[in-house]
């Protein structure tokens, strides 16, 4: 099996997790690649921790779940999701989060001590995707941004993406795609500037 | 032709359309719900040529499947494995009618229950009502199993179990796509009616047909069991895998050529067969399989060998309980995990919770409120999102045991003495298996509440269409007899608090019985409705 890449994804149950995912999966069909796309769906739905494992390889794929320490990635919509599922990151992996957190339970913590934990990471991606969604022209594509931000990590080329996110978003409106467009774009450029500095 | 990416839920749809499938029936439950909602959103049903609809409960549902595919023509009932409990008596009867046009009882079990309130194994209940059930371990199988089962069913005449798992229901993966078949022409009604008619003399009768049935479908698939046995690399350890134990063991030797030996079990009654021509080739045999040590336990007694040690969940190498993983597994095979990372910082966890602005958590609020005026008050759950209540901040609800079960219990705690109570349930929970307990109540003139939360929707699944709502619901209520002086109805809403703890007051300073209906829709159900109207 060469060419398998394995992606954890996680947020909070509402936040567009699953999209995520679909981008993901989808971009990557037209790569050429077979997918194995594990979700929950339910209980936890409610604002729960939600989480993905994304598989994808030019060959079969067997198991739906990634064992731990085997992702190249995890990418989190949530920063406090993003540590919880950091052990399924294999030596060298990296990690793409927004900053943003949901703080819907008693006793979050201390926000600076969670970003301060994911930066010790070596290689991360992390930025602030509601603003980039807002800088995009609608708060609500922060998924797309974070697909964005995970590109330049992934083979796949650009024009691929934006066909997914034309077939995705093109029967709610023509604005819909362009600001999906704008907040791919806004992501993938955070990315690529934390990648030259990581070389 | 490859497909979309789908989930193992809509394989199972996508299959049995293009395997000329003419009426599904189901009720919602995780993980089982999208098969329903797929076949609604084909053009198959939108073109009128096969019938999809959900039903009151599961036990409808079968039984709606069980008449279509008597009719003569090929239908499936798919639900979660508790929706199986509910279905059990037609379930198990439907074995000795037997089925006509093939009929497929599509299951999805929860181990770990991820979203459940236990984890039973629904292979159990197939052998319970002596039919066969087919496990697949990943989606292309999935996709096979669904054409296999409405052959078999048609061949054997039997009804045929499809088992799936949490974690095959929801995996999306693409599949290769059989040619889809054109409408099915009817099966024929037989000239007699004496095997649907089960009465004690035909029951015995079709007991027997039953048993028979059943031995031949073992040789069946013994036959092709024994085929399947690998060889491997020789060694003292054989694998038996099924479902997604074996996608597991697959994970940790994906070259097929450095396997040890293993039987890959797909299909139940097991195959004796097979199962002994594996374990000759080895010392010990290790079963990989999600939910309860089913196939291990069938082992002991089948090899009846005591030089082979069967290895599994019994005998610890497995946990008893939760979902089978790739670590779990690869523990099993002898495997290392692979060392990994967390955070150093401890992480408080993140438990789902009500959505900001809902209905039922106005609805909590008042009867935390009122709650204060009558300390010995004991409330009954039910399932649905309103479960949440439990959990803080509101931890309203002392029980949540089964769809409907809120109100039975509810008497029986009256009828104990335990003064007041209060059941609280949704109307779709209540439409599903509330209707006949809150009949029993009121015949008994039971002194208790009941509670029903009407958003208008199956919203803990995703908003499914509710049967029995707003002034449907109002006037059933009224017909049941439930005194209108004592039937209330309230918007859980902010600005009404006040006025709905005097509501609730009220209801349970009332001696006999009492009825509150809190109506406002899911906020959910009323996005997605704006949504589509926009």
């Amino acid at each position: 099996m060469n060419e398998t890449i394995e992606l954890i994804l996680c947020g909070v149950g509402g936040q567009g997790i699953l999209s995520v995912a679909q981008v993901l999966t989808l971009t990557a069909a037209e790569h050429g690649l077979a997918c194995k796309q594990s979700e929950v769906h339910g209980m936890s739905q409610r604002g729960g921790t939600v989480q993905a494992h994304v598989r994808l390889a030019r060959g079969i794929i067997h198991s739906p779940l990634i064992p731990a320490g085997r992702a190249e990635l995890v990418v989190g919509l949530e920063p406090l999701e993003t540590l919880r599922h950091l052990h399924f990151l294999k030596p060298g992996g990296t990690v793409v989060s927004s900053t943003v957190t949901v703080e819907n339970l008693a006793e979050y913590p201390e926000r600076d001590l969670v970003l301060a934990e994911l930066e010790r990471w070596p290689r991360h991606s992390l930025l602030d995707a509601e603003a980039l969604a807002r800088e995009a022209g609608n708060p609500r594509t922060q998924s797309t941004v974070l697909v964005g931000a995970v590109s330049p990590f992934l083979p796949f080329d650009v024009p691929l993406y934006l066909d997914v996110l034309e077939r995705m978003f093109g029967s709610k409106g023509q604005a819909l795609v362009e600001a999906n467009r704008a907040a791919f774009a806004l992501g993938r450029q955070h990315s690529l500037e934390v990648l030259s500095e990581l070389r | 032709m490859l497909s979309e990416p789908l989930l193992g839920d809509e394989v199972v749809a996508r299959a049995a359309l293009d395997a000329g499938l003419r009426g599904a029936y189901s009720y919602p439950g995780t993980p089982a719900t999208e098969l329903l909602e797929y076949l609604q959103g084909s053009a198959e049903v939108a073109k009128g040529e096969v019938h999809a609809s959900w039903s009151a409960n599961e036990k409808v549902a079968l039984e709606e499947a069980l008449g279509h595919s008597l009719a003569g023509y090929r239908a499936l009932v798919a639900m979660k494995h508790v929706g199986l409990n509910v279905a059990l008596d037609p379930f198990v009867s439907s074995a000795l009618t037997g089925s006509n046009g093939g009929f497929l009882v599509v299951v999805a079990d929860d181990p770990g229950m991820h979203s459940s309130q236990n984890e039973q194994d629904s292979r159990v209940l197939a052998e319970f009502a002596g039919i066969p059930c087919l496990e697949p371990a990943e989606h292309q199988e999935l996709y096979e199993a669904v054409q296999e089962g409405f052959s078999l069913s048609e061949d054997f005449r039997v009804p045929v179990m499809l088992r799936l798992t949490t974690r095959l229901a929801h995996c999306r993966a693409q599949v290769h796509r059989r040619e889809p078949q054109p409408p099915r022409a009817r099966r024929p009604l037989p000239e007699r009616f004496e095997d649907w008619i089960l009465l004690p003399v035909n029951a015995r009768r079709r007991l027997g047909r039953l048993l028979e049935t059943r031995e031949k479908l073992m040789a069946h698939f013994d036959e092709r069991a024994v085929s399947e046995v690998q060889e491997g690399v020789p060694g003292p350890l054989g694998v038996i895998a099924a479902g997604l134990g074996y996608a597991y063991f697959r994970e940790h030797y994906p070259d097929p050529g450095s396997c040890p030996p293993h039987l890959h079990v797909r299909r139940y009654p097991l195959a004796p067969g097979a199962l002994r021509a594996l374990a000759r080739k080895v010392d010990e045999v290790l079963v990989l399989e999600d939910g309860s040590p089913y196939v291990e336990r069938a082992l002991s007694g089948l090899l009846a060998d005591p030089r082979v040690r069967v290895r599994g969940k019994l005998s610890g190498d497995l946990p008893r309980t939760g979902e089978l993983t790739p670590e779990l597994v690869g523990r099993a095979l002898g495997f290392e995990g692979v060392p990994s990372r967390g955070p150093s910082m401890p992480l408080p966890g993140r438990p789902p919770s009500l959505c900001k602005g809902c209905g039922h958590a106005d609805l909590f609020k008042a009867l935390t409120e009122v709650r204060r005026e009558f300390p010995g008050l004991f409330v009954t759950g039910d399932i649905g999102c309103y479960t949440l209540g439990a959990l803080p901040p509101y931890q309203a609800l002392q029980t949540c045991v089964a769809m409907g079960a809120s109100i039975g219990m509810a008497r029986g705690m009256a009828d104990a003495g335990v003064l007041p109570v209060v059941a609280v349930l949704g109307e779709s929970t209540f439409a599903h298996s509330g209707i006949p307990a809150l009949l029993s109540a009121l015949r008994g003139q039971v002194p208790m509440t009941v509670i029903i939360l009407d958003n208008a929707a199956v919203a803990m699944t995703g908003g499914q269409q509710s049967l029995l709502s707003g002034e449907a619901l109002l006037n059933l209520l009224a017909g049941l007899g439930v005194d209108p002086e004592h039937l209330h109805s309230l918007l859980p809403r902010p600005q009404d608090h006040a006025a709905n703890v005097e509501v609730l007051r009220k209801a349970l300073r009332h001696q006999g019985l009492s009825v509150v209906v809190a109506a406002r829709e899911c906020l959910q159900a009323a996005r997605r409705r704006k949504r589509g109207l926009a």
